[in-house]
């Protein structure tokens, strides 16, 4: 079975946004990028899958600008076989992602998806859902354990109340939490050969695909800030004030 | 101009996270109808007719439907979505596993977590761990929104009384099917509607030592929760996750214990009411949000709390 991993370039998890002054967005330029962390946990359940013998071949793919490049070279040199980028500079919301994905999905005769639950940037945690739907797929999202025997796989869920145990059919299209697994470290050697492995450059025009945006970003602003609190000296004088100032307990 | 709410139940009861979204829908205004999809879920169904504000009640009680699983429900939301101008459920991960699904077969775009309606096709949704807020204006024909609870008010889940209506509709599409939960013992405690909560970081170094914390949470009617970095080391279950890609709250006191305050962590409690922090580290993050600050070494400071309360 081939599989298809999904992934992101976003800004790295560690930086604050900025957002810029004309409120036009948030401040990119110059910032430390990285692969979505929860991207990151499906590619390495890829990986471990192949090393189980249930899965051949790992393509990863990204939909962005040049520089996604960098962060399919990451997943490469994680040890996935070969990546495809859908070039574009324009940014896509989910639903259109969703609809290049399912084409290269479709094109590479994948019988498995897997994404991150949610990207750390837009938030949105749409994409893994909406491309299900577009194939007519099983749909397994928040993932943190994933058994796939033939034609069935069996999957823990991280849910509001606990864990949800589920059974889908294969194909499916499946996202990663955070406990799925611990994506491994890249060693320089694997980053060197990831500089040999494949890479596909489809232009998303040649798809023919309607990407228009359906939502227009009107303003974005910085949230309130919390006023600045005080240093307690003493557990006695934080209950002092948690009853007698804040009035909370 | 129609809503259609998208009820997360157990056949018995709704979801509070349910009575948020439909506090979104009456702020965007028209007819407020609900959808209850199950089997057996007559009682959930009776119980969304009392919320007030709600034209009518959709029942479609079908084996089909059982436990609300993305395939079969979103094939029946999608049905009788032509009804309706827009679809809300809340943020919650029932709602953020159907809507998006329901969303892309009838070709619309999904407007997730809003947090402020400011007319019928314009939203205010937070991005990048809610360090920024985007204000965001729909061109669709049918809105697919889901509703951040905490900042919409519950709707009277008393006093209503909507018409109960069956429909049909949806496929068994035969994709999936539920296997069976796992629930937590947090305290009994809701993580995301108690008025007091208590969480753990790193700091805390183990599971075990968060017994502490359900000690102080059980004196204060409080849950618990935790940051991920103590979910990533295994020291309590995922649900128990405050933060960007865990449960977003807002409780009137928020304390944190052994939790440096990581931006995704900050996204998940920074509006909570009152902020306390205990870390050893003052140069942590989480003091620049702490309305109180005890700077102290958490092995001491918790059981003295412990004992003061």
């Amino acid at each position: 079975m081939k599989v298809l991993v999904c992934v992101k370039r976003v800004l790295d998890p560690q930086v604050k946004a900025r957002v810029k002054a004309d409120g036009s967005g948030v401040d990119l330029a110059n910032v430390k990028m990285t692969m979505n962390p929860f991207c990151e946990n499906a590619l390495e359940e890829a990986l471990r899958m192949r090393e189980a013998g249930v899965v051949e071949e790992i393509i990863v793919a990204a939909v962005g600008g040049g520089k996604t490049e960098e962060t399919l070279r990451h997943g490469l040199a994680m040890g996935a076989d070969r990546a495809i980028h859908v070039v574009t500079e324009d940014s896509l919301e989910p639903l259109a992602i969703a609809k290049v994905l399912k084409r290269v999905a479709e094109q590479q005769d994948v019988g498995l998806v897997l994404t991150g639950k949610q990207a750390i940037d837009g938030d949105s945690n749409q994409t893994g859902q909406m491309l299900s739907a577009l194939l007519g797929w099983s749909q397994a999202t928040y993932c943190s354990k994933i058994q796939i025997e033939g034609e069935q796989a069996t999957i823990v869920r991280e849910v509001d109340a606990g864990l949800e145990t589920i059974q889908v059919k294969m194909p499916a299209v499946m996202s990663a939490d955070l406990r799925l697994n611990e994506p491994r470290y890249v060693k320089l050697p694997d980053v060197m050969k990831a500089k040999r492995k494949p890479m596909e450059k489809i232009e998303l025009d040649s798809l023919g695909i309607d990407t228009a945006n359906r939502l227009t970003t009107l303003q974005v602003d910085e949230p309130e800030g919390r006023a600045a609190g005080i240093i307690v000296n003493s557990v006695a004088e934080l209950v002092e004030k948690l009853r007698n100032e804040a009035k909370v307990i | 101009m129609a809503n259609l709410v998208i009820v997360e139940h157990d056949n018995n009861e709704v979801a509070a996270a349910t009575l948020h979204a439909v506090t979104a829908a009456a702020q965007i205004g028209g007819d407020i109808d609900l959808l209850v999809a199950g089997e057996n879920c007559g009682a959930a169904a009776a119980a969304a007719a009392k919320i007030v504000g709600v034209r009518a009640v959709k029942v479609a009680d079908d084996a089909k439907f059982a436990h609300g699983l993305a395939e079969n429900l979103a094939t029946l939301i999608v049905d009788i979505a032509g009804d309706y101008s827009h679809l809300l459920a809340s943020a919650t991960t029932f709602g953020k596993n159907v809507m998006p699904r329901a969303a892309a077969l009838l070709d619309v775009a999904q407007i997730s977590d809003i947090v402020e309606v400011k007319s019928d096709d314009t939203f205010v949704r937070p991005i990048y761990a809610g360090n920024a807020l985007a204000t965001v204006q729909s061109s669709d024909r049918i809105k697919a929104i889901t509703v951040r609870t905490i900042k919409f008010e519950p709707a009277a889940a008393e006093g209503g009384s909507a018409s109960v209506e069956s429909v049909s509709g949806g496929s068994d599409t035969g994709l999936s099917s539920w296997v069976s939960q796992a629930l937590s013992d947090n305290d009994q405690v809701d993580l995301t509607s108690a008025k007091i909560v208590i969480s753990g970081g790193r700091g805390m170094q183990s599971g075990d030592n968060f017994e502490m914390l359900h000690k102080i949470a059980a004196k204060l009617g409080a849950a618990v929760g935790a940051s991920r970095a103590a979910v990533d080391s295994g020291f309590v279950p995922n649900e128990l996750q405050v933060g960007q890609t865990g449960k977003v709250i807002a409780p009137d006191l928020y304390i944190a214990v052994g939790i440096s305050g990581a931006i995704q962590h900050l996204a998940g409690m920074k509006e909570s009411k009152v902020i306390v922090a205990i870390n050893n580290d003052s140069e942590a993050p989480i003091f620049q949000v702490a309305d109180y600050g005890l700077v102290a070494d958490l092995f001491e400071a918790v059981p003295e709390l412990d004992a003061a309360l």
